[in-house]
């Protein structure tokens, strides 16, 4: 006959053990992230002023203290948009052939290959790819949309795999409820699979987004540099945050050692604030809401 | 608006397994027909042939024929989405789409087949939800989200999404199995009051739902197991219940096996 038992001291013992690493591995991963941001901020805070989001760098020497991002805030947000405005529709539109249309066929399994071949690549890659092609062979000039175009190779893997995901969890009873009342598969799709999985698939996309707000090396190749404010993506050189960065870290004085701090703020508030808008979106279109 | 269908020596495959063989039924208008029978013997499987939602899962297909009063609707020519449009189907789980409000979910068919007025679709979600005996329960939060329902009104919601493109045929595949006692009789008094306008086949495993509501009830089995399910005996619901014909029918019908 069994007896009711009762939890050992041994079993106590590990059970408190293994808590307590638990906790430890959670302090451990906090702790970079925190003092990242707190090191950002604290050396950040000091030039972030109405001068740094509105004026450019131009004419701004060495020494000089003043000068600001503007430039490089337009350039990122351009660059950044138009890598999304190319990536995200063929995102899409290749997770909704994997998931929908493909069955797992030849076709499909090679997509799938091929994009997880493309997750690996190594972000100056991506550069040297558009440099070459883009720029050295077509004799396009450096543009904005050139490192668009760098930064949309970088975004189509993560974008395709976040959109398969949340588009493989979307149940079949959905679908068969739609077939079942006699609306065509690509309806269906339109109005009933995508409605249900787009908060997911939104943060896959803001995902995508803060991966390649952040890269330096494919915009060094594609979009050049510059001083000054050019609002026009599609001629001649820009600048991007992560440039500006680069830049002023590089320089051997205070002033622009302080400018670059505040640079890598200006980038995290813009990410966090793409991410912020997401959720708002998500939020508004999310189904547990009462409308 | 309610059609009869005819079915005659129609086997359904999944890739190369065969599921069910040489089935052949007439199925009467403004009546209930209820499948009952062990499972994995092909019911779901048949009934799901009847719209053509068989062929949904990739490598399944189907070899027969099946007449909507006379119009075979596995003829190379017919659209398989218009075949759905007129024969209906609510599912084993409820499944109200969960982006979409309750009125949303009642409108889901047309409005996702068409434009439709806003004063036309109100009348129709209104007469729908009604036609499901839901309309009491939710005409003061129809902007609410469907998922937030009870199962058993979800279920009914799915009914009110069903008839609401006015189907000819209701197709219904265990309805009331995953639903409560008080739910399942809401359910089975709605089934009685759609006969009148509708052709109702209904899959269920309880012995008891089929004498209840059906007014024909056909027997599915299969030989063993691996082989294709097939109709042992379809009669009277009355008659299959006191004085089956086969002896496989009294006995899973008395519980002896199954």
């Amino acid at each position: 006959m069994t007896t009711i038992q009762h939890i050992s001291t041994g079993r106590r013992v590990k059970d408190r053990i293994v808590q307590g690493l638990v906790y430890l591995a959670f302090a451990l991963a906090v702790v970079p992230l925190v003092s990242v941001l707190w090191l950002v901020i604290s050396n950040g805070l000091a030039r972030f002023d109405m001068e740094f989001l509105t004026h450019s760098m131009r004419n701004i020497g060495a020494r000089d203290a003043g000068g600001g991002a503007y430039h490089a805030i337009i350039g990122t947000l351009e660059q950044v948009l138009l890598a999304s405005v190319i990536s995200v529709p063929i995102g899409l539109l290749t997770a909704i052939y994997l998931v929908e249309y493909g069955n797992g066929g030849r076709l499909s399994r090679a997509i799938s290959f091929f994009v997880d071949v493309m997750t690996g690549i190594p972000s100056v890659v991506a550069g040297l790819f558009v440099l070459a092609f883009w720029i050295l062979f077509l004799g396009m000039p450096y543009s904005g949309f050139a490192g668009a175009m760098a930064l949309s190779i970088l975004m189509m893997p993560t974008v395709v795999r976040s959109a398969e995901e949340m588009l493989r969890l979307v149940p079949g009873d959905l679908r068969e409820a739609s077939y079942a009342l006699g609306v065509p598969k690509w309806r269906t799709i339109v109005k009933v699979v995508l409605p249900t999985a787009l908060t997911g698939i939104i943060t896959g996309v803001m995902l995508a987004v803060a991966r390649v707000a952040g890269e330096t090396a494919p915009l060094l190749l594609t979009v050049f540099f510059t001083d000054s404010i050019n609002n026009d993506p599609f001629s001649g050189p820009q600048m991007g945050l992560p440039l500006f960065v680069f830049d002023q870290a590089a320089r051997p004085n205070d002033t622009a050692i302080d400018r670059a701090w505040t640079g890598a703020l200006t980038l995290i508030l813009i990410v966090m604030l793409f991410n912020l808008v997401a959720r708002l979106i998500a939020w508004w279109r999310s189904p547990a809401r009462g409308r | 608006m309610s059609k009869q269908i005819q079915v005659s020596g129609l086997d359904a495959y999944y890739g190369g397994h065969k599921a069910i063989e040489d089935v052949s039924m007439t199925i009467e208008p403004r009546s209930i027909t209820a499948f009952i029978g062990p499972s994995g013997c092909g019911k779901s499987t048949f009934l799901r042939t009847l719209n053509r939602m068989h062929e949904v899962i990739p490598g399944a297909r189907v070899e027969g024929k099946v007449l909507l009063d006379g119009e075979d609707l596995y003829a190379p020519t017919v659209e398989p989405v218009s075949v759905r449009r007129m024969i209906g189907m609510v599912f084993q789980r409820p499944n109200p789409f969960p982006t979409m409000s309750i009125y949303e979910n009642v409108a889901a068919g047309l409005r996702l087949n068409g434009r439709v007025s806003k004063s036309e679709m109100d009348g129709v979600v209104e007469e729908s939800l009604k036609g499901a005996n839901l309309w009491n329960e939710v005409k003061d939060r129809l902007s609410k989200p469907g998922a937030g329902l009870s199962g058993g009104q979800q279920q009914r919601l799915c009914i009110a999404r069903a008839i609401a493109v006015k189907p000819q045929v209701l197709l219904m595949d265990e309805p009331c199995s995953a639903l409560d006692p008080i739910s399942t009789l809401a359910i089975e008094d709605l089934m009685a009051k759609l006969k009148d306008d509708y052709t109702i086949v209904i899959v269920t495993h309880n012995m008891q739902q089929a004498a209840r509501v059906s007014d024909r009830t056909a027997f599915f089995n299969l030989a063993e197991q691996g082989k294709p399910g097939k109709v042992i005996e379809m009669d009277e619901t009355s008659r299959m219940f006191t004085n089956p014909s086969e002896k496989a029918t009294e006995d899973y019908i008395t519980g002896r096996f199954g």
